[in-house]
């Protein structure tokens, strides 16, 4: 670690591993719900589970964005963070307001927009804290070192904030509602959480292959430039059946078909540099985690969606299983992975110790990725069915979902398997380190 | 024969500077950035025209925007508190945990029988939850009348929007 004040790093980094591992304790109750229907149906129904789920996933990512950020930038810009103490002061409300919305959800008390449940003082507190860390990240780069990298990823957390003052809007027209809801949900992850993505992989294949900046952070504007470029249009693939004008089923379908290239394009980008680079960094665990957010962003984000967004399929497979396997790999691929891979990357050095554990990190990356991708060829199969029975042949929603009974023992299953593998994960990073990597082990000193 | 692979491998700065990197010869970084710039704000300005003419086409053919009384406001409200959201949808957004509710006024034969899809989907939730033994359980919200006939009208509102024709059949 070469600068002190990537230490604050570490507390985000901490919060945001304990609403992971809650967030997939939420996931497998859920789906064991879809098995044995009556499981906690009168203390804790299935929807105060939904939105526990969704919004644990959404607080840890964004703390996860946070700490990766204040991780980076000293290194970036060439000096300390402007200031550590509103950095922790900042994840002291972050964290606070969304326990209190997890522990209010118990209880009954939330709103009725699906990720935005929040209450509006959760939601004030949470922008507030939001607003300190770009101040804070912001000056950070206005005295240092502007790089691209720096640039890129500062532009993509100003975007998700601005258009999450979004979430204080609602309409009474329920079609105005939903639209401008997708200038959340939408311009957020097939969007500018992408420029978010992209920088922090240029950041891990600059560290890790030593690969010039130069070509690195051409590839990123190329990149990003393919992201918006597609992704905002692209927003046309949820304005198909809302009560918005048919023109958005041509250019919603050829914009959101074509948001596969950037991430196509990142996949070629982190194997490129990968192949190009000298391919002795010590920390195998956290290349491993990069190469593989690449490549499930690709299949989750990319491939499974193009898979239904044209309309004339997606008039069939709206609001089916399709969907659910879509969005599950989709987050896990493009933006779980990519904090575990920086968590993975950072951890050795926050505990000022050489790579640890890497065995079992690798483990458990095979684990959690082979898991997920089983849950969605399970959901994949389930929506196949579901779309056939409910939209072409007309049967009803409940008789169907009794067909899907298999599936979701299936999902259920695998949903155990992605919890062993974080609890792997989990014990791999902070956890003692005492089994090194053999490749590690040759050239690293024991640290105490 | 030096293939441009070696030289690439043995001189990599030298190659970078003489364009020979794959696929982006001829590329400045600050081509790339500019590209980025010009061509985000570009089909940002597309994205803004687009969503402000439907939003105009909301309020004006797709939707009776007119007719969003109190009460469908109202039923709007109590759709939100019990965040019926995440199990159902609701032209297909939600959670895909309990049937589409967009449509369920057609479904309850709103358009042949008003009171009659009115008493039925007013009964249905009263008589939550079933308790009928591997069924998915709905809570009981403990509606009072007038918030069931609030989520109702809203419900009847939702189901003349104009949605492209979606969903493709009644059971949504």
């Amino acid at each position: 670690m070469k600068y002190q004040t990537q230490r604050v790093a570490y507390p985000f980094f901490v919060m945001a591993m304990v609403l992971f591992a809650a967030q997939v304790i939420f996931g497998v109750m859920a789906g064991l719900v879809y098995v044995i229907p009556e499981f906690l149906s009168e203390a804790m129904p299935f929807h105060i589970m939904r939105m526990s789920h969704t919004n644990l996933l959404i607080v840890w990512l964004l703390i996860g964005f946070f700490g990766a950020t204040y991780y980076l930038l000293p290194e970036e810009t060439e000096n300390e963070i402007h200031s550590p103490t509103l950095a922790y002061i900042q994840l002291g409300i972050f964290v606070f307001a969304g326990a209190a919305a997890l522990i209010g959800y118990q209880f009954g008390i939330h709103e009725g927009r699906h990720y935005l449940e929040q209450p509006v003082w959760v939601k004030v507190l949470l922008t507030i804290s939001f607003l300190m860390f770009l101040y804070n990240a912001s000056f950070t780069v206005l005295k240092g070192r502007k790089t691209a990298i720096s640039l890129v990823l500062l532009l993509g957390l100003w975007l998700a904030a601005i258009f999450w003052l979004f979430a204080f809007y609602t309409p009474a027209n329920m079609s105005l509602d939903k639209m401008y809801w997708w200038y959340i949900v939408h311009i957020w992850v097939e969007g500018v959480w992408e420029l978010i993505m992209a920088s922090l992989l240029g950041f891990l294949l600059i560290k890790m292959t030593g690969v010039d900046r130069e070509v690195i952070e051409k590839w990123l504007y190329v990149i990003v430039g393919l992201a918006l470029f597609t992704g905002l249009l692209g927003t046309g693939h949820h304005y198909y059946w809302i009560g918005t004008p048919g023109y958005w089923q041509p250019i919603g379908g050829f914009f959101s078909a074509l948001e596969v290239l950037p991430f196509f394009a990142m996949v070629v980008f982190a194997f490129y540099m990968f192949w190009r680079g000298q391919r002795n960094h010590p920390n195998r665990a956290a290349i491993l985690w990069t190469l593989g957010c690449a490549v499930m962003a690709f299949f989750g984000a990319g491939v499974w969606g193009f898979m239904h967004t044209l309309s004339f399929i997606n008039y069939y497979t709206h609001g089916t299983q399709i969907t659910a396997a879509h969005g599950h790999l989709a987050f896990f691929g493009a933006y779980v992975m990519l904090n575990l891979a920086i968590i993975s990357y950072a951890m050795p050095h926050l505990r000022g110790q050489q790579p640890y554990n890497q065995v079992l990190n690798m483990w458990s990356f095979w684990i959690m990725t082979s898991a997920m991708a089983f849950m969605t060829f399970a959901l994949t199969f389930a929506g196949v069915v579901q779309t056939h029975l409910q939209r072409v042949m007309g049967m009803n929603f409940m008789e169907v979902q009794e067909h899907l009974h298999l599936f979701y023992v299936f999902r259920l299953g695998s949903g155990i398997v992605v919890a062993i593998g974080v609890i792997l994960f989990l014990y791999a990073i902070f956890g003692p380190s005492r089994s090194q990597a053999s490749a590690s082990a040759a050239h690293a000193p024991a640290s105490p | 024969m030096t293939t441009a692979v070696q030289r690439l491998r043995t001189l990599p700065e030298a190659a970078y500077e003489t364009g020979e990197f794959v696929m982006m010869e001829g590329l400045s970084r600050t081509a790339a950035r500019n590209i980025f710039f010009g061509g985000s704000l570009f089909f940002f300005v597309i994205f803004v025209a687009l969503t402000a003419h439907s939003h105009w086409y909301i309020v004006t053919q797709s939707t009776d925007h007119a007719g969003l009384n109190d009460s469908v406001k109202h039923g709007k409200a109590v759709w939100e508190e019990h965040s019926c959201i995440n199990c159902h949808t609701l032209l297909g957004e939600g959670a895909y945990f309990a049937p589409e509710l967009g449509n369920v006024w057609i479904r309850y034969g709103g358009l042949e029988s008003p009171e009659g899809a009115r008493a039925g989907i007013k009964t249905w939730m009263q008589i939550q939850p079933t308790g009928v033994p591997g069924r998915r359980q709905m809570p009981n919200f403990n509606l009072t009348d007038a918030e069931l006939d609030a989520l109702v009208d809203f419900f009847e509102w939702m189901s003349r929007i104009n949605t492209q024709g979606w969903p493709p059949n009644v059971a949504g």
